[in-house]
């Protein structure tokens, strides 16, 4: 058990958003979180990560999890278009939780940086601006800094919103190397159904409280997913 | 050119001067590219009123200047960033409700205690001969330690900067550096409004920042060359306004603006170019 979230309830103001939801999360597993626009699926990723309060509930890792080794892929919209950061800045930044009190860089963060930009492909980036670069190079820049931040759980939150068909492949198959050969437990938020059921091995599917979590397999057969699979 | 720097530098309270302003454009520089891409500009500007109501009411009553202002600008500080992260209060206007009321008492109260031969106008936009040798002092020692401060947790400060809930899920206690940034800023426009003035200092804040963004691409790179920039518009804008008799912090601000200007151009011209 790499994760644990016990009846976790999140509110905005009086609306409910997360309603008492409880499931577990494995080492090595692929869960993708689904849902209606609205349903709380990215609301639920943000009480994981501490960045809304609960209302009630709890969330606990494993043990092979400090609270600072998480991998945190936000939706894109997060970072300003013109801010001025090369590649390698922000990848190196992702290394900043395992830095503590030592306010600088060591060689290793700096030699994991790199490693991480090369086995995503945007090695020959590092000095280039993030900012111009295109929707799927951002992404992968994100991710290898996510990368820096974790070996083994990572967060994503709709990764694949605004690209185009062929980079999204790209990018899915690329976390799918990082769950398979790496052995990094993935959580995504997802709104693309089709593409959920096609990687993952297990499925989440909120509308404010939990109606589904199990395995995919199960979860195309049910009533619900029958339901959902056909809206989309 | 020589003889004017020469006569410069034979008197005291430009060399002062020159000291204090230099680190004060530095610190502010550096604060100021942080500020500037986490839109919080405005803060410095509402800071510096805030700043100038606390001085009105210490000179008034006859205390230190810096001790009494630097405490209640920093508590502002604390309350302006609080503003503008509460999104049911706008923070813009709450800024400038802050601005103007400390503006407004600070104005009636220096003209209650006319008696002291206050003068306005040097608050409004500074004065060279603001500073007496134990303010030169504590000025140096704060713009150190901002210096210091600024660097060891330059790392954070970006990573804060440029992704706040990254920052925040991976264990970065973003809202600790928040405040940081607030407080490294009160204390830079406390130490600096004396020489640049009320209206003036935030524009020490937000022009270098945005100078040298313009040519730069990379955040280490808009830092250093910002702190240059900074500097080096501060030391020009303090000869002409010794040579021509100009006011130092309007001065100032002209070389700043001629400086965004040109930077403006050149980033223009690379990008027509490439």
């Amino acid at each position: 058990m790499i994760l644990s979230c016990h009846d976790v309830t999140v509110a905005y103001d009086s609306k409910i958003a997360v309603d008492h939801v409880s499931f577990e999360v494995n080492e090595g597993e692929y869960v993708c979180i689904v849902g209606e626009n609205g349903s709380g699926k990215s609301t639920l990723l943000k009480s994981i990560l501490k960045l809304v309060p609960l209302k009630c509930g709890s969330v606990t890792f494993g043990p092979e999890i400090q609270r600072k080794r998480l991998g945190y892929l936000p939706q894109q919209t997060n970072i300003q278009k013109d801010f001025p950061a090369s590649v390698y800045e922000v990848v190196l930044s992702g290394c900043l939780n395992r830095r503590g009190l030592n306010p600088f860089y060591s060689k290793a963060d700096k030699e994991q940086a790199m490693m991480h930009m090369e086995r995503l492909g945007i090695g020959d980036f590092k000095k280039r601006s993030f900012s111009a670069l295109s929707g799927g190079q951002q992404q992968r820049v994100l991710l290898a800094r996510a990368l820096c931040a974790t070996d083994k759980l990572l967060l994503l939150d709709e990764p694949v919103t605004g690209l185009d068909p062929l980079v999204t492949e790209e990018l899915y198959q690329l976390i799918e190397q990082l769950n398979k050969e790496l052995g990094v437990t993935i959580i995504m938020v997802s709104h693309d159904i089709s593409s959920s059921i096609q990687y993952a091995d297990k499925i989440l599917h909120i509308n404010q409280s939990l109606l589904f979590y199990g395995d995919t397999k199960s979860y195309v057969t049910t009533e619900l997913g029958k339901r959902f699979l056909k809206c989309s | 050119m020589l003889e004017i720097l020469h006569d410069l530098f034979s008197y005291t309270f430009i060399v002062r001067a020159l000291i204090v302003g230099t680190l004060v454009s530095l610190c502010a520089a550096l604060l100021g590219v942080s500020l500037v891409l986490k839109r919080y500009s405005m803060i410095g500007d509402g800071l510096s009123h805030v700043g100038f109501g606390a001085l009105a009411v210490a000179v008034a009553f006859n205390w230190a200047p810096l001790p009494v202002a630097i405490p209640v600008v920093v508590v502002a500080a604390f309350l302006l960033l609080r503003l503008s992260e509460n999104s049911k209060i706008k923070g813009d206007s709450a800024i400038a409700l802050i601005a103007s009321s400390s503006l407004a008492i600070g104005v009636t109260v220096i003209s209650l205690a006319s008696g002291q031969n206050v003068d306005v106008y040097s608050y409004m936009f500074g004065s060279i001969l603001a500073m007496t040798e134990s303010d030169v002092y504590v000025s140096i020692a704060l713009s150190v330690v901002v210096l210091i401060l600024f660097i060891v947790f330059y790392n954070k400060i970006f990573a804060v900067t440029f992704d706040e809930n990254f920052a925040k899920a991976t264990g970065t206690r973003a809202n600790l550096y928040n405040m940081l940034i607030a407080l490294l800023t009160a204390v830079t426009i406390v130490v600096g409004m004396r020489i640049m003035g009320t209206m003036l200092i935030s524009s020490l804040i937000i022009f270098p920042a945005l100078s040298a963004m313009r040519i730069f691409r990379q955040f280490r790179a808009v830092v250093i060359a910002s702190a240059v920039i900074s500097v080096v518009c501060f030391f020009i804008g303090l000869v002409v306004s010794y040579a021509f008799s100009t006011p130092t912090g309007a001065s100032i601000v002209i070389v700043n603006l001629i400086m965004f200007l040109l930077c403006l151009s050149a980033g223009m011209i690379r990008k027509k170019v490439t």
